[in-house]
């Protein structure tokens, strides 16, 4: 039987998500076996060619040729998956949507005219239609392991959409927000970490961006009773899921 | 049935006893949050700990309180001993001929539980469970490996926590049954009564003294207190219609605006037991070559409040967090009625006290029980 072929492709990122699935450490092996690793330039210096039965896209669209290599891609691509933070919600770089790129350029580079980027960094679900979406920063073996499962048996992939509380309650870590007033993201945010945060008494960070219908906004007028500044609300959100979780936070309002 | 005084530094002695025939689960603090886990001994109880208790707020405070029980309940129970978060019912494995399913018995327990210190309102939440999972068409046998031989040390609650409403609920402050022993912590000692021969046979060995009219009335008056200090109510006789009336009322979106769906209420509840299920295969075992494939079941708490719990093939019939928190009350206090014949609440208030944002049961039934007229 022929073996699928895969592509791993990056747009703006760290490389942290393909890290993951090189991770993989004695499950890589079995990818091997099972999938053709048609491109993927983070292990093999194979040129792009043909199409793929499963594309992996890591990293935001923030080039304007970023926008036609994500259109080229899904052309390519029989299943689109989009993985980590920066593929499913724009990345930590997302932020210089709610500022001035040019400020930012000036401020970082020597010489600013010779950075090419789009004003905003925007998730590739913007641009193209996504199959299935790998939140987290970077994303989990578990999510990776059972996208490529699924997609071998041709199910469903079983990804989680509820809170991260869920997965607190279920490890059972006190909660560290009704017990000591931290101002932890984990109601809205999405589980898939097994609560790796406040396992270890931090409240969530939001690496796994906005839980499916999640209320943002009630959360945050929560932690203004507590006591936070609305700039401190603003903060905690403003991190590797900036994008989404404001875009949510606007239709909680509306 | 007889009342016995038990000193209050025999306690240590009805602990050995438990010990020796059981695994004893009790109160224990950890991360400033009283937990169950295994007792060691009884000096890891909390003892002088208070927790101050109140919608989306706990707080566990070393008032030096001369009671050894005077906390009550954390956001755990029994459920996670019984109905443990996450299970693996069974493993299968598909080769080229056959599909093998194996389903583990549960590994025999060395020895059975005994919960100490179990409040009123847990011992009604673990009879609800069985009606559940055993008392069902389909028993969960898993459950009841766990279940049977299970030993329930009560104790009846003094200083119950701002959300506590087990009087409403009538599952206490005092324990009436399904329990083995249960205490009530008096001045002096506690007292004693027996609910059943196993509690009757633990006692054997242990100094006892005949309880008086003093001690009686002592333990009247100290649960009427109890009582008096539990200000949340229930219209219970007006359940399930009054909810069934007001399915379009109002208040189920202002509450939905507020709510996060986050499912911690569930999670806390002793009683939720709704769980998901998907089969775990691991790309290792795809890529054997004598198996086409293997794994198992996972069986995972999950919640009404999740949105995917409702999505079947087709389509999602609670898309809303209105639908959700909605369904969430109505199950709890309606169609429980209607399937059992008792709420499917017992009062303890833990989704109160672990809700992030503090909405309170009792408080979203006043409100649309109140507005008889709403629609
Ligand atoms: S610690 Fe955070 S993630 Fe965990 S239950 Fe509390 S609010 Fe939810
Ligand atoms: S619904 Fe709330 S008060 Fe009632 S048993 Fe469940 S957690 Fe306790
Ligand atoms: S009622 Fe509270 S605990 Fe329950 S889902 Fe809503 S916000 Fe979470």
């Amino acid at each position: 039987m022929r073996k699928a072929r895969l592509g791993v492709f990056k747009f703006t990122s760290c490389d942290g998500c393909q890290l993951s699935l090189l991770n993989l450490e004695e499950e890589l092996l079995a990818v091997v076996d099972l999938f053709d690793v048609a491109y993927f330039r983070e292990a093999t210096d194979k040129p792009l060619r043909g199409t793929f039965d499963l594309a992996l896209v890591e990293g935001s669209v923030s080039t304007e040729r970023q926008k036609e290599e994500i259109l080229n891609i899904r052309d390519r691509a029989r299943y689109l998956i989009a993985m980590g933070a920066c593929a499913t919600s724009g990345g930590l770089q997302a932020l210089r949507n709610w500022a001035s790129l040019s400020a930012y350029k000036a401020r970082v580079y020597p010489s600013p005219e010779n950075v090419h980027a789009l004003s905003t960094s925007t998730p590739v679900s913007d641009h193209v239609y996504v199959d299935y979406e790998l939140w987290g920063c970077p994303v989990t073996r578990n999510a990776l392991s059972e996208v490529l499962v699924s997609f071998i048996l041709e199910k469903k992939p079983a990804l989680r959409g509820y809170s991260v509380c869920m997965e607190c309650k279920r490890h059972g870590i006190p909660c560290l927000l009704v017990s000591q007033g931290a101002p932890c993201l984990g109601p809205v945010t999405r589980a898939g970490c097994e609560a790796l945060c406040p396992a270890l008494g931090k409240p969530c960070y939001g690496c796994f961006g906005p839980k499916d219908d999640a209320n943002v906004e009630s959360l945050l007028s929560r932690f203004r009773l507590m006591g936070l500044r609305s700039e401190e609300c603003r903060a905690l959100l403003d991190k590797m899921n900036t994008y989404a979780y404001r875009k949510v936070q606007g239709e909680n309002r509306s | 049935m007889s009342q016995l005084i038990l000193w209050k530094e025999d306690l240590q002695q009805l602990f050995h006893r438990l010990q020796a025939a059981y695994r004893v689960i009790g109160p224990l603090a950890a991360d400033g949050v009283v937990g169950l886990a295994e007792l060691e001994n009884l000096s890891s109880l909390p003892i002088g700990h208070r927790d101050r208790q109140g919608p989306g707020v706990y707080r566990l405070e070393n008032v030096g309180d001369a009671d050894i029980f005077s906390f009550v309940v954390g956001p755990d129970s029994v459920k996670r001993f019984l109905h443990p978060p996450v299970q693996h019912p069974y493993t299968f494995r598909k080769s080229r001929k056959r599909l093998h399913i194996a389903s583990p018995r549960a590994a025999p327990q060395e020895k059975p539980l005994a919960f100490f210190a179990l409040r009123p309102c847990d011992v009604a939440a673990l009879k609800l469970l069985d009606k559940v999972f055993l008392e069902s068409p389909l028993k969960d046998r898993r459950y009841q490996a766990v279940r049977d031989g299970v030993f329930l040390l009560a104790v009846n609650c003094l200083h119950p926590a701002e959300t506590c409403f087990c009087h409403a609920m009538q599952t206490g402050p005092e324990v009436r049954d399904g329990f083995d022993l249960s205490l009530t912590e008096l001045d002096a000692g506690f007292l004693v009564e027996i609910g059943s021969e196993k509690g009757k046979e633990i006692l054997n060995g242990v100094p006892t003294a005949e309880a008086t009219a003093r001690d009686a009335a002592e333990k009247a008056a100290k649960l009427e207190a109890s009582r008096s200090r539990m200000k949340r109510s229930v219209p219970l006789r007006a359940l399930p219609q009054v909810l069934y009336n007001h399915l379009e009322h109002p208040r189920w979106a202002e509450t939905a605006a507020r709510c996060l769906g986050c499912g911690n209420c569930t999670q806390v509840c002793p009683t939720c037991f709704c769980t998901t299920a998907h089969d775990h295969v691991s790309l290792a075992c795809l890529a054997q070559k004598e198996a086409q494939w293997c794994g198992s079941r996972v069986r995972l708490w999950d919640s009404c409040f999740s949105l995917n719990f409702a999505r079947v093939h087709g389509g999602n019939f609670r898309t809303s967090r209105k639908a959700r928190y909605r369904h969430w009350m109505l199950h709890k206090l309606a169609y429980w009625i209607d399937q059992f014949g008792t709420p499917g609440c017992v009062g303890c208030g833990r989704c109160i006290t672990w809700c992030p944002v503090g909405i309170d049961v009792t408080e979203e039934l006043e409100a649309i029980a109140a507005s008889r007229n709403v629609p």
